[in-house]
């Protein structure tokens, strides 16, 4: 699937381009591309198999909800078919989390912009990077292919010792995130080398945009994670193909040791998946309000101190599990400690905002949605983060709602402020602004439906992972329901036109926004080689001596320097 | 050894240097950075395996003292030598890169090729014995003939009484009895508080009881195997053979640089792949060095 998307794009976006010379008409050919060691090529590759795979994902989420519309269920109703919904959600969750949010950021926009914001002509190891997004798409492969040998239905985090039960296809499944894991570890080392290695001289670590500290940050789990997620799952197979006793207490093994070596995981990875999100909302609140971040330095070890502290709370996924009360108290109170370097981020962004020059462009509407959503998302984590509340709490639909306002609210919305603001970039042509606001109107008004009322039936009990429910929680899942189908709408309207911006939308000018980063200084799109002049390095948020064109649509530098533009800037 | 010339950026580049480098140091650099943090994830694959270690042993230390008996300190002990022999031809061969001497390199290469060899035909050969005697995985786990280890076992005398106990249990479980480890211990009593030890608060353990039998063929001489004495061939199996599976690659990667070695790649400017092979190798022998105590030195 992802090869043949990947072979339809490139034509679309060339022809009107041919005399220039960018990295999209640099070569022509399905092999130029699919196996290119251009980070731009292997980051727009990314970028579609990331997009397909949130539809695929998306499909499974809209069939949970339709099922979900009444309480006898809709489409399964009886307790033989129930094993299809456990299938799944099981598939939304692996598809989500493994294809969709832990590659969409770093791998997609990560990959096309990390080079070009230090102004480096590609990532440290170009193979390694091509390799890894290989090793993404067999992976991917692998996670489709085992739907057809029986999709799992243990739930994504394949608990045991039901998953070494189950007769369905865990091992495979397990395989492609394995797969998975080792491609989002080459991504890790990457981006780590490439910000030690490559920067250019005067970009000292608290000039670099902060961007690239969430990139940073996040890498750090990736190297640091995921190879324990590797060795679990391969255990996991193991132990299931093999019985060697280790999380089947069939066979001696311990059940609550796989749910520690999974979380060990699975916890910091969700800040694998918030990081760069929020990387990306401090690139985009600093551009559109016109003004360098508030407090950098604090947002950028902020970064850094969510990667740790990240590192010290997976206990709270195991309150009521069998963990001992004195390890429960602690990993509350780690837990609280992530709010701390949080709400700091968050505060400096509004900080950013006081009295800046706001500039509603869609981008900025989805970093305004992901305020409002992460601070819903993130306050009702410290409900989870208590142990009282947990365990009242937990395993209900307060839970998956606070999850999807962390993942869906701050990953995704942050990645969707992302790829509005860097769409000129990677594509070279400009989107229709008062469609993009509708679309984050719509994927607003239909996130919040879908997940506000879950928060509430989740606190009136309502169980997690059920296929049918009493009738009192009705009315939560019609409107969740609705919501759902609400963004269904939101998404087709922004892939309409997104794609027809690729055709008809106006050339976009090398600095559409007026932002101060490095990659704004080359064409749009970048040349092979990413700058033709080495660009000049300032502070990352300085945009004093810009203004703005009509004649081009976009910013330039001040006449008083050279008049060509902003990419003809000496060194 | 890092006095590379200082090549500038518009001078014509070296053959391996890659365009997006400003010079071979950097380049070097980088390379050496992307090695360290690669090393890094393999500790932390390893690091959960030890962790599973830590957490059986402290859980059912019996069943460690029991069972370490059967591995083969000699055979260990021979296999920690050739590895940490083979260390040294390794860094030996980075030193031999860097001086550009490519007769050295491909000796001290072949040599540490050499010796992989050897640790894996050890290993092989301790991988053989257990397997003949049944001393396999928890679920396999079904101990007999032990007479044909004796050659061995004779090194420590604790050793050399136990095996001699257990064809008997063979005899009660012959078929398909992988349960084997249902047997009953009389000295450090596990029975069914073994179980709410581990699992007790997730109430998933009545499984234990309901689909095996704690009857099975029980030697009323062997006296001392714990009940769940096959977790620690589980974790020696494991352990192992993810090392062994590291060996695997690493004489991959030898025999990669041993034929770039002897075409004459590498010089005085350029050595990083032996740097980063060498590096992985001293890697793959100290997780040996900590699997031999832990494995095979139990008191």
């Amino acid at each position: 699937m992802t090869a043949v998307t990947t072979n339809h794009t490139p034509p679309s976006l060339t022809p009107d381009l041919v005399r220039e010379d960018n990295y999209l008409t640099h070569g022509s050919g399905i092999m130029s591309w699919l196996f290119t060691l251009d980070h731009k090529r292997i980051g727009v590759m990314y970028l579609i198999s990331v997009i397909a795979s949130f539809l695929l994902g998306g499909v499974f989420a809209l069939i949970i909800r339709t099922q979900l519309s009444t309480p006898e269920g809709v489409i399964w109703t009886t307790q033989l078919q129930f094993k299809l919904y456990n299938q799944m959600f099981t598939l939304h969750g692996a598809v989500m989390i493994f294809l969709v949010l832990i590659p969409g950021i770093p791998g997609a926009l990560g990959n096309f912009i990390l080079p070009l914001m230090i102004g480096a002509k590609d990532v440290a190891f170009p193979k390694l990077n091509l390799l890894s997004y290989h090793l993404y798409v067999i992976g991917a492969v692998v996670i489709v292919v085992s739907i057809i040998f029986g999709a799992v239905d243990t739930g994504w985090t394949f608990y045991a010792p039901y998953s070494v039960r189950t007769d369905t296809a865990v091992e495979l499944m397990v395989l492609g995130a394995f797969i998975l894991g080792f491609s989002s570890i080459l991504t890790g080392i990457n981006f780590i080398v490439t910000i030690h290695a490559l920067r250019p001289p005067g970009m000292t670590w608290f000039k670099m945009p902060l961007m690239l500290w969430a990139l940073y940050a996040t890498s750090i789990i990736q190297i640091l994670a995921t190879p324990v997620l590797g060795i679990t799952l391969v255990l996991l197979a193991v132990e299931k193909m093999m019985k060697i006793g280790i999380f089947n207490s069939a066979y001696g093994g311990d059940p609550v040791l796989f749910q520690h070596f999974f979380w060990f995981y699975s916890h910091p990875a969700v800040y694998i998946m918030i990081l760069p999100a929020m990387g990306i909302i401090s690139e985009v609140i600093s551009t559109y309000s016109r003004k360098p971040v508030f407090g950098y330095r604090f947002v950028a070890l902020s970064s850094i101190a969510i990667a740790i502290i990240g590192f010290l709370v997976w206990g709270h996924h195991m309150f009521p599990n069998g963990q001992s009360t004195l390890l429960g108290t602690i990993f509350s109170f780690m837990t609280m400690l992530v709010a701390i370097p949080s709400a700091i981020k968050v505060w400096n962004w509004l900080a950013t905002m006081y009295k800046g020059s706001i500039d509603l462009k869609t981008p900025m509407c989805y970093a305004l949605a992901f305020l409002f959503l992460f601070a819903i998302g993130g306050l009702t984590g410290i409900f989870l983060g208590s142990l009282a509340t947990n365990v009242q709490l937990h395993d209900t639909y307060f839970v998956v709602a606070h999850f999807h306002y962390v993942m869906f609210g701050g990953t995704m919305i942050g990645f969707l402020a992302g790829l509005h603001h860097w769409w000129p970039k990677i594509t070279g042509r400009m989107y229709h602004q008062g469609l993009g606001r509708l679309g984050c109107l719509l994927v607003f008004i239909g996130f919040n439906l879908t997940f506000f009322p879950q928060f509430v039936m989740g606190s009136h009990g309502m169980p997690r992972r059920w296929a049918r429910y009493e009738p009192e929680y009705w009315p939560y899942h019609a409107a969740s329901t609705v919501g759902a189908y609400i963004q269904l709408v939101a998404f087709i309207l922004i892939a309409v036109y997104l794609l027809h911006s690729l055709f008809r939308g106006r050339k976009a000018p090398a600095n559409p926004w007026g932002s101060g980063t490095l990659e704004w200084q080359t064409t749009s799109p970048p040349p092979h080689d990413n700058f033709a002049v080495a660009p000049t390095v300032d502070e990352p948020y300085n945009t004093d001596n810009l203004v703005y064109d009509p004649a081009i649509g976009g910013y330039v530098n001040k006449p008083t320097d050279t008049p060509a533009g902003p990419a003809a800037v000496p060194h | 050894m890092s006095d590379t010339e200082s090549t500038k950026p518009g001078h014509e580049h070296p053959a391996h240097l890659a365009h997006h480098f400003d010079n071979p140091q950097q380049q070097y650099n980088a390379g050496k950075l992307g090695m360290w943090l690669f090393l890094t994830t393999e500790i932390l694959l390893f690091s959960a395996l030890f962790c599973w270690y830590a957490v059986y042993r402290a859980a059912h230390p019996e069943v460690f003292i029991y069972a370490h008996k059967f591995l083969d300190v000699n055979l260990g002990a021979i296999n920690t030598i050739v590895l940490l022999f083979s260390s040294l031809t390794m860094a030996w061969a980075v030193r031999a890169s860097q001086m550009g001497d490519r007769r050295t390199l491909v000796i001290t290469l072949s040599l540490t090729l050499l010796c992989a060899f050897a640790f894996l035909g050890i290993k092989s050969i301790e991988y053989r014995h257990k397997w003949h005697e049944g001393l396999l995985w928890v679920s396999r786990y079904d101990p007999q003939h032990h007479d044909t280890h004796e050659g061995h076992e004779t090194a420590h005398t604790q050793a050399a009484t136990t095996p001699a106990a257990v064809p008997v249990v063979a005899a009660a479980s012959a078929t398909t009895q992988r349960d084997a480890e249902g047997r009953i211990v009389e000295t450090l009593v596990i029975k069914e508080p073994a179980k709410d030890l581990h699992v007790g608060p997730t109430g998933v353990v009545e499984t234990w009881t309901e689909k095996h039998e704690m009857t099975q063929g029980h030697a009323a001489k062997m006296g001392e195997s714990p009940r769940l004495a096959g977790l620690f061939f589980s974790i020696y199996f494991v352990m192992t053979g993810l090392h062994g599976v590291h060996v695997l690659v690493g004489m991959g990667l030898i025999t990669w640089i041993l034929i770039r070695g002897a075409r004459g790649e590498f010089s005085a400017q350029y050595f990083a792949p032996v740097d980063s092979v060498g590096l992985y190798w001293h890697i793959v022998d100290l997780v040996w060095i900590f699997l031999f105590p832990l494995l095979y030195l139990i008191h």
